[in-house]
């Protein structure tokens, strides 16, 4: 299906793009995602990826190995990698979205188009996800990561329901919650995080709105694909129709240069949705996992907060017993001193630690953000430039055609 | 407000002695004036050239008396242009007349270019009527060409005269009575089915050639929103991201441009063309009609007549009638057959040049687009 192997070669495009010469210096692994293979039958059915990781990290045991996972697996990984690492302030890359008509479709064993692409399409959005996640300097040398990228056996992801992108969400949303109902708010003394959290705000809201007017883009131009083939065939027969010999062939040769005009629309339809479509979809979830590490900041800070209201508690408490002459109560109160003045301590080294990863993160999102979109981009004008030269070929091939006419 | 749009004519004018174009329309409130210019050396005019005013209405007043002209009923009468199309426009149009509200660039673009559509199309009539030896010579023709006031009472006196009865059967009957008709002239059997099947053909591809002209609006549309949407997020970002979101934005809106223009020459080349025989097929199956029609009436005569011999009364009457009817069956046959011809020539010709001419601006756009894209790509990769 020419389709089909069209994704592909975009696929590629953008995969290179992780692997361009600039990051081989401190980059050295290639994973790549592909041939979907359907196990099972009927509703029980499900989809195995090859995950193929070539790299000459020494953390890795072979520098090539092979594995095969389950979606299932990705959002476990998903699962473990957040619950580690999103309340110290790290950007963990959002798994892609769980889809039950997409999935429904595919376990009911139709081979028709919207299946393909819809396989197609969250193998892209795996392969992405892993490619993200090794770009982390920290999750790449994580076990998890490890595990699932070389062992042969995996344990099954439980209870996947709580695991999936949305599950995750709702996590963070929760946290967000709990920031909201916060009485006492966060007094800022430092204005970076301020100024910050209100550009990713505004980003969102952007970056929303873009994706839909280039998913807009995506659908419009599909249409005019198949407008176009319509129009081909309904030239072709107003050719047969023409009882001018010449204007007859020449009508005929417009409805075939048409057809092959369709096939570019096509072709470009799948870069507008590969190439940005989909890039900006993977950005939206990001953001959303950046303001979710801002939340965690604002809920250590709370508990940071709680941990000196109990201290100052337990001192009070103390203070009472001191004239009551009741020595057991009076150690208890002195070693509940100490241990919530140990909490607090805590609670202030991890509220410096995670305010200084999220600023180290949100560095390093920008820095890979600006390289990101401005490598997609000119791809994706190369992939317009290609169309409008194709599109040179076939009318300059159709011109002579057109003079013939006598 | 008003709107002036120059045309890009069309030329028809092979004939030195009268020659016509529209070289500016008017655009007030919800009307459209048309400037219509005449160049002429033929004695039958008393000046020169002429330069008058003309409404749509004035133009199928125009066509509506060439039709109901009985003299004319063997010839291919050039369709009338059909009403100038401004919906939304329209709106604002009159909406602006009263002070309120403004016109976006966008809006303003579309105005335009269904200005350039209509005028390219009334040029088109009125060049058709005056290429033609005998539509040149009609004398409502030339106080159209000539009459320096309004037209408005003249057409509505001639509402009164004719009412429009002969037009509207023409439309509901022909098909049945074309196809029905006994055919012995080889020339008009292939004729009546070559018009029979190519009008269906015609219809669809031009339903399909609307259909996907307007996915490449929707796709220029869709390029601006990306624009718009890429400046907003470059207006409050970081330096280095700033830049480089606003010159995709910028890239963005060059591209809408293009994708814009190469949208409404494919509209005037193509779908325009495609429209414009539709509408004239019909006026050549509409001759075949009249043809066929006289036809009918001739074996009807002939029917009367014997009736009438058999009867011994008014058999005068019924052979003049009779004669009459052959005449008029032959006149309309000998007419229709050079007609037929030189419309076929005509509609080759058209579609050549309009092909041609589609095919050299799509290479032109394209050229453009690349060349206007690797000069972006450029700037992007020294950033």
């Amino acid at each position: 299906m020419p389709h089909f192997r069209q994704n592909r070669l975009c696929l590629r495009e953008y995969f290179n793009m992780f692997n361009e010469e600039e990051n081989r210096d401190t980059f050295d692994i290639q994973i790549s995602v592909s041939d979907p293979e359907k196990v099972g039958d009927g509703m029980n059915a499900y989809m195995v990826y090859k995950v193929l990781t070539k790299t000459s990290l020494s953390i890795f045991s072979r520098d090539e190995v092979c594995v095969k996972r389950r979606f299932s697996d990705f959002l476990g990984l998903h699962s473990k990698l957040a619950s580690k690492y999103m309340h110290m302030g790290y950007i963990v890359p959002p798994a892609p979205e769980k889809s039950i008509v997409g999935m429904t479709k595919v376990k009911v064993g139709k081979e028709d188009l919207s299946s393909v692409e819809f396989v197609e399409k969250r193998r892209s959005a795996l392969e992405r996800y892993l490619l993200r996640t090794v770009k982390h300097p920290a999750l790449l040398k994580d076990p998890d990561v490890l595990q699932f990228l070389e062992s042969s056996e995996l344990p099954r992801a439980v209870s996947t329901q709580a695991l999936s992108g949305a599950g995750i969400l709702r996590m963070v949303n929760k946290a967000a919650d709990a920031v909201n109902k916060m009485t006492i708010k966060m007094n800022e003394s430092d204005a970076w995080f301020e100024e910050k959290q209100q550009q990713f705000e505004n980003l969102d809201v952007q970056l929303r709105k873009l994706h839909a007017s280039v998913e807009s883009l995506v659908c419009h131009r599909k249409e005019l694909s198949v407008n176009t083939a319509s129009f081909a065939k309904s030239a072709a027969m107003l050719g047969n129709s023409e009882d001018h010999t010449a204007l007859s062939r020449a009508l005929s040769q417009l409805a075939e240069v048409e057809e092959k005009i369709d096939q570019l629309h096509q072709d470009q339809a799948c870069a507008d949705f590969y190439l940005i479509s989909e890039l900006l979809g993977d950005y939206v979830r990001l953001i959303t996992a950046v303001k979710g590490v801002f939340d965690q900041r604002m809920k250590t800070w709370a508990k940071c907060q709680d941990a000196q209201v109990m201290l100052q508690r337990k001192r009070e408490a103390e203070a009472k017993l001191q004239h009551a002459n009741k020595p057991d109560k009076l150690q208890q109160a002195k070693d509940e001193i100490r241990e919530w003045e140990g909490k607090v301590q805590q609670g202030e080294r991890d509220f410096e630690q995670i305010s200084k990863n999220i600023r180290r993160e949100v560095g390093r999102f920008e820095k890979d953000r600006v390289k990101d979109f401005r490598v997609v981009i000119i791809k994706y004008l190369e992939s317009l430039v290609h169309t409008q030269q194709q599109m040179i070929k076939y009318w300059e091939a159709f011109l002579p055609e057109a003079k013939a006419i006598a | 407000m008003q709107l002036l749009v120059h045309s890009v004519s069309v030329d028809l004018n092979n004939d030195a002695s009268l020659v016509i174009d529209i070289p500016d329309a008017l655009c007030e409130r919800d009307k459209v004036k048309f400037t219509v210019h005449t160049k002429t050396t033929l004695s039958s005019f008393q000046k020169p050239e002429y330069s008058v005013q003309r409404q749509h209405e004035d133009f199928i007043w125009l066509h509506d008396t060439i039709v109901e002209t009985e003299e004319y009923a063997g010839l291919i009468i050039p369709p009338a242009p059909p009403k100038p199309d401004f919906e939304g426009p329209r709106e604002k149009m009159h909406k602006l007349g009263e002070g309120e509200s403004s016109m976006t660039k966008e809006e303003y673009a579309k105005m335009k270019q269904e200005l350039e559509k209509t005028v390219q199309v009334h040029e088109v009539f009125l060049q058709r009527l005056s290429s033609h030896p005998m539509f040149r010579k009609d004398r409502n023709f030339q106080i159209f060409l000539e009459y320096d006031q309004d037209l408005t009472v003249r057409r509505k006196n001639a509402k009164e005269m004719f009412g429009g009865f002969f037009k509207n059967m023409v439309k509901s009957a022909d098909e049945v009575l074309i196809s029905g008709v006994k055919e012995v002239d080889e020339f008009f059997e292939q004729e009546k089915n070559f018009l029979l099947d190519y009008s269906s053909k015609i219809k669809d591809a031009t339903a399909k050639a609307e259909k996907m002209t307007r996915s490449h609006k929707n796709v220029a549309d869709d390029y601006n929103h990306i624009s718009g949407a890429l400046n907003n997020t470059a207006a409050d970002n970081n330096t280095a991201f700033k830049k480089h979101l606003e010159k995709c934005a910028e890239v963005f809106e060059k591209l809408r441009k293009v994708e814009d223009r190469m949208a409404s020459d494919q509209e005037l080349k193509l779908t325009e063309l495609l429209r414009y025989y539709t509408r004239d097929i019909q006026a050549a199956k509409d001759l075949l009609y009249r043809r066929a029609r006289a036809l009918a009436d001739y074996e009807n005569s002939n029917k009367a007549l014997d009736k009438a011999r058999l009867k011994g009364k008014d058999v005068a009457q019924a052979e003049e009638n009779q004669k009459q009817c052959l005449q008029k069956f032959d006149k309309l046959s000998e007419s229709g057959k050079k007609e037929l011809t030189s419309f076929k020539a005509r509609r080759v010709v058209a579609f050549r040049k309009n092909l041609i001419e589609m095919t050299e601006l799509e290479i032109k756009h394209a050229k453009n687009s690349v060349s206007l894209l690797q000069g972006s790509i450029e700037i992007l990769k020294s950033n």
